[in-house]
């Protein structure tokens, strides 16, 4: 009962938070996602070819709606825990009776909501630019959730280790972002030469972008079972390091 | 038996640079205390707070709150202590109501009671008016006060406040030194860490004093006061004299023609020494003690290396 109720604090002012900066959190993804369907889907999209029997536009939708979530849940996650150790409000938590695991897990929940949020209204926009059609709803929301959870996880490991507001930025721009380009938003990866191929098997968010592609179109290039157990294995790594981390007091305590 | 609100035995730290902040300090607060923790800068109050609160990291050695040891049952000794930090460390940018009401949910307390509770300490400590306003707009002393009813709003057994007046201004001070007598009254232990030592004789009534790491003395105000074998007062004379007179059994000198400083010994007491004042014709207008009391014994103690050593 105890536990419910600081786990709901924790979310709930997590979400306040970033409701009350909305024109920080929520706004640049529209803005963002909205020019990526208009040059990408509509300006170069009418000059490619259908990809997998689906026009370029619709190709690309699942990605970049998906590419919004990632970075939006780490973001989330990353900026409000950074913050809270950077102002020394972490204390607030760390002296409470609450176990880490319930600390990590508001902040996850946090990066979720966020994640589910952005990922809504980024939905929205794409529905001004294409017809919006869902293969399997069930994929759709579990990919959508377990993916916000693997980056706030993420997010969550960056903030404990940063020690100024330029390593929170580090992760997103050097690995975060050519990772998710890298994933297949705009291209099936049966499209590159064998080698490359193989490589972009290494990347993580190309099992979660196909099994979101799958949700949405019905295509992947990826088996879906691969792309789910690939995603719950990083999820399990990271939450186990996280609260590893957490216990000892990484970044956190003297 | 009951147990203490504090029990330390042995704590010992030493941070990763080799600095022994701790060397195996022992100190007990009694179940309704209001228990003063003083120390120079850089003597372990900090610290040994710090690893009460799961803020800081022991080396070794035990910690006892209310009976629930702090590795055994971490979360039973953490529901019992409420902290006021030195440093402001809420979200400037949050409202102070939702500061208060926030703390009590990370204790688990329902809304309706944590909107309750944050009322009654925020109108106590004279913050209701200011609820809907951002931490960051409000004066230095509001923050202190605001800190008090965060740490209030779980309704603690222990209140640990460190240095909570520093930079507050004397009316302020005195209103806090109220609230907290009055919550002391009504059960909570307070340890209180202050650099004002008139503070602490005011408000407690026992003390450890904390030097180098080690504990120098941990008794009774009272008795550290009994401690005190002379007192120097300060005497304004209306006349100026050209040297210090003799006055047998008293040591004296002159400050300025009209300033005499003499040192008192408890023996001799004060009256003695206005009957040989009056034998020389010295008339006194006005009589002050040089310094505060427990700050003269505070500064021989830590000076002096302490008995304890």
């Amino acid at each position: 009962m105890n536990g419910a109720i600081a786990l709901r604090t924790i979310l709930v002012k997590e979400i306040r938070r970033y409701l009350r900066i909305w024109i920080q959190t929520i706004v640049p993804p529209i803005i963002t996602t909205a020019l990526y369907f208009v040059i990408f889907g509509q300006l170069i999209g009418s000059q490619i070819g259908a990809i997998a029997g689906h026009s370029y536009m619709d190709y690309i939708v699942p990605g970049l709606i998906l590419m919004a979530v990632i970075t939006n849940a780490y973001g989330n996650v990353v900026s409000s825990f950074y913050g809270a150790k950077f102002s020394h409000y972490v204390e607030e938590l760390l002296i409470a009776p609450i176990p880490n695991s319930l600390i990590l897990l508001g902040y996850v929940a946090g990066g979720v909501a966020r994640g589910l949020t952005v990922g809504a209204v980024v939905t929205v926009v794409a529905m001004f630019f294409t017809t919006l059609q869902v293969h399997n709803l069930a994929v759709v929301l579990s990919v959508v959730v377990l993916t916000s959870v693997l980056f706030s996880l993420g997010g969550f490991i960056n903030a404990i280790y940063a020690k100024s507001f330029d390593d929170i930025s580090i992760i997103p721009t050097f690995v975060l972002t050519p990772l998710t380009y890298l994933g297949g938003i705009f291209y099936s990866i049966d499209m590159l030469p064998p080698f490359w191929r193989e490589v972009s098997l290494l990347n993580p968010i190309l099992y979660m972008i196909n099994a979101f592609r799958y949700g949405l179109l019905g295509v992947s290039d990826i088996p879906l079972t691969t792309a789910f157990g690939v995603t719950l294995l990083f999820i399990a790594a990271l939450f186990a390091y996280a609260l590893f981390l957490l216990q000892r007091g990484v970044g956190l305590k003297n | 038996m009951i147990p203490h609100a504090l029990d330390i035995s042995a704590l010992r730290k030493t941070y990763r640079s080799g600095h022994e902040a701790l060397k195996g300090i022992d100190l007990h607060v009694a179940q309704g205390d209001f228990f003063a923790l003083l120390g120079p800068n850089g003597a372990g109050k900090s610290t040994t707070i710090g690893i009460i609160t799961a803020l800081v990291n022991k080396s070794s050695g035990t910690v006892q709150v209310f009976g629930h040891d702090i590795d055994r049952a971490p979360m039973a000794a953490r529901r019992c202590i409420g902290l006021v930090p030195q440093e402001f460390n809420f979200n400037q940018f949050e409202p102070v109501i939702e500061i208060v009401v926030n703390q009590a949910g990370y204790y688990g307390v329902p809304k309706a009671q944590a909107l309750q509770r944050a009322e009654t300490y925020l109108k106590q400590l004279g913050l209701w008016d200011k609820r809907h306003t951002l931490a960051r707009n409000l004066s230095g002393g509001m923050k202190r006060r605001l800190m008090i009813a965060r740490a209030l709003a779980h309704e603690p057994k222990l209140l640990i406040l460190d240095e909570p007046t520093a930079g507050v201004d004397i009316e302020l001070r005195r209103s806090m030194w109220r609230f907290l007598r009055e919550v002391n009254e009504q059960g909570t232990t307070i340890i209180l860490t202050t650099h004002y030592l008139e503070e602490a004789e005011n408000l407690c009534r026992n003390v450890a004093i904390i030097d180098a790491g080690q504990i120098v003395a941990h008794t009774s105000i009272k008795t550290l006061l009994n401690q005190l074998n002379s007192e120097t007062v300060v005497l304004d004379l209306k006349a100026p004299l050209t040297h210090a007179p003799h006055l047998d059994g008293y040591g004296s000198c002159l400050s300025d023609a009209n300033t005499l400083e003499v040192e008192i010994p408890r023996a001799e007491g004060i009256n003695r020494l206005f009957q040989l004042l009056s034998a020389q014709g010295i008339e006194v207008v006005s009589l002050r003690n040089k310094s505060n009391r427990l700050e003269e014994l505070f500064l021989r103690l830590v000076e002096n290396g302490g008995a304890g050593r």
